[in-house]
């Protein structure tokens, strides 16, 4: 129970249930659509992206709680941010989920997104908390095609 | 016991004495614990385990009898090839099918249906020809024809389903058509638990002349099946849905089909005599077995089926029918539970959806307790698109899961709703 604890922790389950910026951002330049074929995880990330620094960004679809609560809170944490803030952020968090050995999470960066530690106990879960970062770095690369994690 | 004893209330009796405890003692994997809890296994739709009796079987095969079939003179490659072929004659059995030659070994069901799109499909389907598939078929049964169709400009039909995911006989009649070539269709669904009336859907087809493959992967470990009494053409399953190993399984095909057919892959054993200018291709059922096949899994396959004729098929059935219910039952009193799936006929498996829980999060948080389950798409996605959502999970049974399992999992349902508070 204690690992389930971590997984799902308080604020993963209230942005699962209440997930942040779900919602087109008007003005939307960029865009990119990912899909996670085990589970059938869909996420549709859009982004207003002016000078160089995300200016609005918002998530829709369907997955699970880590995949929902992964998407909602990563649009919280980009908003304002640098395109060189958010590929260093993109970093920090991927090699806190996948990385070995484990980093100690770098909180100051990270923020609330040190949550997600919890994933790393349960490997096939990994996938759900990337797909919306995987799906962001393709909007930003104006990659015109569907991210899959398979 | 007496001659004289009532059918009834005998098969209560025997329902009773379907000794699961001792039953259990045959499955080594079902002896360990999972997370510190012990394993409770309701993946069975997706693989089941393997009695004690198909782990020696193969494993004595390698120490003592391992040698290529149908090839040297030596006494090893005889007793192997001996043994490939009494396995043989345990499907035909298992099936009821007239002959032997009718039972070619292939990797999987997926195999086998690929086989037949790819022999009988290409010969018999031609441009604006129709291909007739039901919305509740695994994707093996699906994609195969999919890509008969493209390359033959022929069309995919699909039979419609109700929303308790029943097939709709009266709309599948009505795709029947002179333009029809074959029907493929599940006998049991892997997501859902349906039993078709694949009889009647047969009967159907025949009345048209239209032959009928059925994808048996899903009835054989829970139902005898009799091939000839369904008058099937053609019948595939997969030995590790049957208790038996991955990497092989078995298409059943009508002898004249088979005959007509053209071979599927080349190489050794197909053979029976190669020159540069011509090959005579060799005889049922080596035909379709080209190059070395998977000798133990075969002969694994048989053990794991002479396993199934001592438990008695019919008393297999009795015994899930039962723990099917007890399922359906207790999960149908959580509130939050919405079933995928609820058939009249109904074998196997159990679909469901939680309010706003997604399958992969109960099935994160189930594993945590020692359950085994699958969350997913049970590769059927027009069907979850068919029900409206992204995924389901499904317990799915067999005759090694006791009723305290069953508590369990409806135990695990509501840690789950705990966890979401």
């Amino acid at each position: 129970m204690s690992d389930l604890r971590e997984l799902y922790q308080a604020v993963i389950i209230d942005h699962h249930k209440k997930p942040r910026n779900f919602r087109i951002p008007a003005g939307a330049n960029r865009s990119a659509e990912g899909y996670n074929p085990l589970c059938g995880d869909k996420v549709t990330v859009q982004i207003r992206l002016e000078d160089g620094v995300v200016k609005d960004i918002g998530f829709q679809g369907s997955g699970c709680a880590i995949s929902t609560a992964s998407a909602s809170m990563m649009t919280e944490s980009l908003k304002g941010k640098s395109l060189a803030e958010v590929d260093s952020l993109f970093k920090t968090f991927h090699e806190l989920l996948t990385r070995e050995p484990p980093p100690k999470p770098d909180e100051a960066q990270l923020g609330k997104l040190a949550v997600f530690t919890g994933v790393r106990e349960f490997p096939v879960r990994i996938k759900c908390a990337t797909l919306a970062w995987h799906t962001l770095q393709a909007a930003l690369k104006e990659e015109a095609r569907t991210v899959s994690t398979e | 016991m007496s001659v004289l004893t009532n059918p009834r209330t005998a098969r209560k009796k025997t329902v009773r004495e379907f000794d699961v405890r001792k039953i259990r003692e045959d499955f080594p994997i079902l002896k360990q614990k999972i997370h510190g809890k012990p394993l409770i296994y309701l993946d069975n739709a997706a693989s089941t385990q393997k009695p004690q009796v198909v782990i020696d079987t193969i494993k004595r095969y390698y120490e003592t009898d391992n040698a290529n079939v149908h090839r040297g003179v030596h006494l090893l490659s005889e007793r192997a090839t001996k043994q490939y072929e009494d396995a043989r004659i345990k499907v035909q059995r298992f099936l009821d099918a007239a002959q032997p030659r009718e039972v070619i070994f292939v990797r999987g069901t997926t195999e086998a249906i690929n086989l037949v799109a790819q022999t009988f499909g290409r010969m018999t389907v031609g441009a604006g020809d129709e291909v007739v598939i039901s919305h509740m078929e695994h994707h093996s049964n699906i994609v195969p024809w999919q890509i008969l169709c493209e390359e033959k400009g022929a069309v995919l039909r699909v039979a419609p389903i109700t929303d308790e995911g029943e097939l709709r006989l009266d709309e599948y009649e009505k795709l029947l058509n002179p333009r029809t070539k074959i029907v493929a269709i599940t006998h049991v669904s892997n997501t859902l638990g349906t039993i078709n009336p694949i009889r009647r859907i047969i009967e159907l087809a025949h009345q048209r002349g239209i032959p009928v493959l059925v994808d048996g992967a899903q009835a054989v470990p829970h139902m005898a099946v009799d091939v000839q009494e369904l008058d099937c053409d053609f019948y595939a399953f997969s030995g590790h849905k049957l208790y038996g190993p991955t990497g092989i399984g078995v298409l059943y095909g009508k002898l004249a089909m088979l005959e007509a057919m053209p071979p599927y892959q080349g190489g050794g054993d197909m053979i029976s005599s190669v020159t540069f200018a011509k090959t005579t291709y060799n005889v049922l059922p080596h035909k379709f077995e080209a190059g070395t096949p998977n000798i133990a899994g075969v002969i694994g396959l048989g053990a794991a089926i002479d396993y199934l004729n001592g438990l008695g098929l019919d008393n297999v059935a009795a015994y899930e029918r039962e723990l099917l219910a007890h399922a359906t039952e207790a999960l149908a009193r959580i509130p939050s539970v919405r079933f995928i799936g609820t058939a009249r006929e109904r074998s196997g498996a159990v679909s469901f959806v939680m309010d706003g829980i997604h399958p992969h999060d109960i099935g994160t948080i189930l594993d945590q307790e020692g359950i085994a389950l699958r969350t997913g798409h049970h590769c059927t996605q027009p069907l979850m698109d068919r029900f409206g959502v992204p995924a389901t999970a499904r317990a799915a049974l067999a005759f090694y899961n006791t009723h305290e399992e069953i508590d369990a999992l409806v135990k695990g349902i509501h840690k789950v709703k705990e966890v979401f508070g």
